[in-house]
C-alpha cells in the first residue's frame, strides 16, 4: 500500500514515544552510567571506565552461566521445534475440532510463568507429584531439587510443556495459510505423506518456522520466571541462566556496576539476534505479498 | 486410518498437556494434610476449603485485586498511546518510521533482568515504588510496542480510501478517528487489549520488584507463600489454579488470532 508522506504523523507516535522513552531510554541510560562507576553509596561514586566490563568478560560464573544458556536454548530448539511441526500437523484444519485443539494448545501460555514453575513443582515432586512419584516408583531415584541431571530434565519438561504451543500456533498458522489446490495437485501425483510435507508443506512454512525459531531462540535465553521458582537456580549453580544470575548479581548481592555492564552485553547480545529476526520478518513480510 | 493415527496421537498430547494442570487442580482440592499423608490420583474426599481461604483472606484476595488493578491501568495506557502511533505507522510515512518501529520491537524483546535494577532507582526518585502506576508504567516497556505492532496490522487491513472519503467530507482527524475508525478496528482492539492484558498478567520478575506490600501481585504472593509459610501445597495449587481461570475465560474469543498475537508478543 502507498503511504502519505507527512511528517505531521511524527504527533501521532509521540505519546508513545514518550511512554516508551520513560520505561525504556532513561533506565538505560542509567544502567550505562552504573556501568561505569563505582558506587559506595549515595553521591559516593568514582569513574572506572571499563574496569566493569572487562571483569565481567572474564567472571568465570558468568561465561557458565552463558554456555548453559547456549546449551539450553539449543536444546530448546531441537526438541520444540520438531515437536511442534508434527502436532501442527495432527491437527484438524477446520470445524469445532479446529477450534477445541487450538484453545486447549493455547492454554500453557496463558499460565503467569511463575505459576508454570508451581504446577512443575506440584508434578515433580517425589513425595506428592504425578511424574515425580512414578519415576521414583520405577526404581530411578529421581529429585529436581538434589541432582543436577534431573533439575536440567524437569526444566526441559516444563520448557517443552510450557513453549512447544507457540510453535504449533505458528506452524498451524503456516500450514492454514497453504491453498487447498497444492495438496489436490499432490493427490493427483499420487505424492505420498511424506513428499507432500517435504515438498509443500515445509517449504510453504517457511516464514512461519523462521519466526518461531528466533522467537523460541530469543526467550529461552531470557528465561527467567520458571526456572527460578522452580529450582531456584540450583542445585548448586547447574540452572543458573543467564537472567537468573544476572539478578542474583544485581539485587541479591547489589553489586550494580558489574550488574549494569553484564547488563549492557547482555542487551547487546538480545539487540543481535533483534536485528536477525526483523531482517527475517521483513523477508517474510515482502514474501507473503509478492 | 490415517485420519484415526492423527487423531490418537492429538488426544495423547492434549492428555499429556492437561495433566500437569489436572494434578494442581486435585491437589487444589485436598487439604493438605491429606496431600501429604496419602497419594491419590482424584481428591477422594473434595473441598473447597483452599478456595475459601483465598476469598475470605484479605491477603490473599487483594493480592488479586492489585494485579487486576496494575493490568488493567497498563492495558488503558498501552491502548491509548498506541492508537495513533499504529495509526501513523500504517498511514504514513515519515521521518524514521522504520528506524522508529524497529526501536520499539527491541524494547519488546529486551530482557526485563536488564530493567529491574534502573526501574527500582528511577521509580524509588519519584516515588513510585510499591504502587500500581508503577507496574502498569514498566510493563509499559514490552506492552506499547506490542499495542502498536498488533494494531498496525489490523489498520493495514483497512482500505485508506475510507479514510480519504471521510476527509473530503470534511471530517476532522479527531472525529474520523473516534467516530469511524475506531469502531472499523474494534475487533483489533479487543484483540490487542487481550494480548496486553496477558502479558502483563503473567509477567512475574517486574511485578514483583516494584511492589513491596501494597501493590504486590497475587504471582508475588504465591512465591512468597512458597518460602515462608511451610508450604501449604493445597492453598498454593488453589491460587495457581485462579491465576489461570481469566486467561482460560477469554482465550475463546480470540482463537483466531492467536498465533499472530503470540508471534509478535511472544508470552
Amino acid at each position: 500500500m502507498n503511504k502519505w508522506e507527512d511528517n505531521k504523523a511524527w504527533f501521532l507516535v509521540i505519546p508513545v514515544f514518550l511512554v516508551v522513552a520513560v520505561s525504556a531510554i532513561i533506565p538505560l541510560m542509567t544502567v550505562v552510567n552504573y556501568s561505569i562507576q563505582d558506587i559506595f553509596g549515595p553521591g559516593q561514586r568514582v569513574f572506572v571506565g571499563m574496569e566493569w566490563y572487562k571483569e565481567a568478560l572474564t567472571d568465570e560464573r558468568l561465561h557458565d552461566a552463558l554456555s548453559r544458556q547456549l546449551l539450553f536454548s539449543t536444546l530448546v530448539l531441537l526438541i520444540e521445534i520438531p515437536l511442534g511441526i508434527l502436532i501442527a500437523l495432527m491437527m484438524p484444519k477446520k470445524g469445532w475440532g479446529a477450534s477445541l485443539s487450538l484453545v486447549l494448545v493455547a492454554l500453557p501460555l496463558l499460565i503467569p510463568w511463575n505459576v508454570i514453575g508451581t504446577i512443575w513443582i506440584i508434578f515433580m515432586r517425589p513425595d506428592i507429584g504425578l511424574l515425580g512419584a512414578a519415576v521414583n516408583g520405577l526404581g530411578i531415584p529421581f529429585d529436581h531439587t538434589a541432582s543436577p541431571f534431573a533439575a536440567w530434565v524437569t526444566v526441559m519438561l516444563m520448557e517443552v510443556w510450557h513453549w512447544t504451543p507457540l510453535v504449533v500456533l505458528l506452524a498451524y498458522a503456516g500450514l492454514q495459510a497453504i491453498p487447498e489446490a497444492y495438496f489436490q495437485a499432490a493427490r493427483i501425483d499420487g505424492a505420498s505423506v511424506w513428499s507432500t510435507f517435504r515438498y509443500i508443506q515445509l517449504p510453504k512454512m517457511r516464514g512461519v518456522l523462521t519466526i518461531a525459531v528466533l522467537l523460541r531462540f530469543m526467550d529461552s535465553f531470557l528465561i527467567y520466571a520458571e526456572p527460578f521458582v522452580l529450582t531456584g537456580g540450583g542445585p548448586g549453580n547447574s540452572t543458573t541462566f543467564l537472567s537468573i544470575y544476572l539478578v542474583k548479581l544485581a539485587v541479591g548481592q547489589f553489586d550494580l556496576g558489574p550488574a549494569a555492564a553484564f547488563s549492557i552485553i547482555y542487551f547487546l547480545i538480545v539487540l543481535l539476534f533483534c536485528w536477525l529476526f526483523y531482517q527475517a520478518l521483513l523477508k517474510v513480510g515482502t514474501g507473503d505479498k509478492s | 486410518m490415517k485420519f484415526q493415527k492423527r487423531t490418537i496421537g492429538l488426544i495423547i498430547y492434549f492428555i499429556l498437556l492437561l495433566l500437569p494442570i489436572y494434578w494442581m487442580l486435585n491437589m487444589s482440592l485436598r487439604t493438605n494434610a491429606d496431600i501429604l499423608s496419602a497419594f491419590s490420583f482424584y481428591p477422594a474426599d473434595p473441598t473447597l476449603d483452599n478456595y475459601i481461604k483465598i476469598f475470605t483472606d484479605e491477603s490473599w484476595y487483594s493480592g488479586y485485586l492489585n494485579s487486576f488493578y496494575y493490568v488493567s491501568m497498563n492495558v488503558v495506557i498501552a491502548l491509548v498511546t498506541a492508537l495513533p502511533a499504529a495509526y501513523a505507522f500504517s498511514r504514513y510515512k515519515f521521518l524514521g518510521d522504520k528506524h522508529l518501529f524497529f526501536w520499539l520491537l527491541t524494547n519488546r524483546m529486551a530482557p526485563p533482568a536488564v530493567f529491574l535494577l534502573p526501574f527500582f532507582q528511577l521509580y524509588s526518585t519519584f516515588g513510585l515504588i510499591d504502587t500500581h502506576f508503577a507496574v502498569a508504567l514498566s510493563h509499559c516497556l514490552f506492552n506499547v510496542p506490542l499495542a502498536v505492532w498488533v494494531l498496525e496490522g489490523f489498520m493495514s487491513g483497512i482500505p485508506r480510501e475510507i479514510d480519504e472519503m471521510a476527509y473530503i467530507d470534511g471530517y476532522s482527524f479527531p472525529r474520523f478517528f473516534l467516530t469511524i475508525f475506531t469502531p472499523l478496528i474494534r475487533t483489533g482492539i479487543g484483540v490487542t487489549a487481550f494480548f496486553c492484558f496477558m502479558f502483563s498478567w503473567v509477567e512475574l520478575l517486574l511485578a514483583r520488584t516494584l511492589t513491596t506490600t501494597e501493590a504486590k501481585p497475587i504471582a508475588a504472593i504465591m512465591t512468597r507463600t512458597v518460602s515462608a509459610s511451610g508450604l501449604d501445597w493445597g492453598l498454593l495449587a488453589a491460587a495457581g489454579i485462579l491465576t489461570i481461570v481469566p486467561g482460560a475465560l477469554v482465550i475463546y474469543f480470540v482463537r483466531n488470532h492467536l498465533a499472530k498475537g503470540f508471534a509478535l508478543g511472544r508470552v
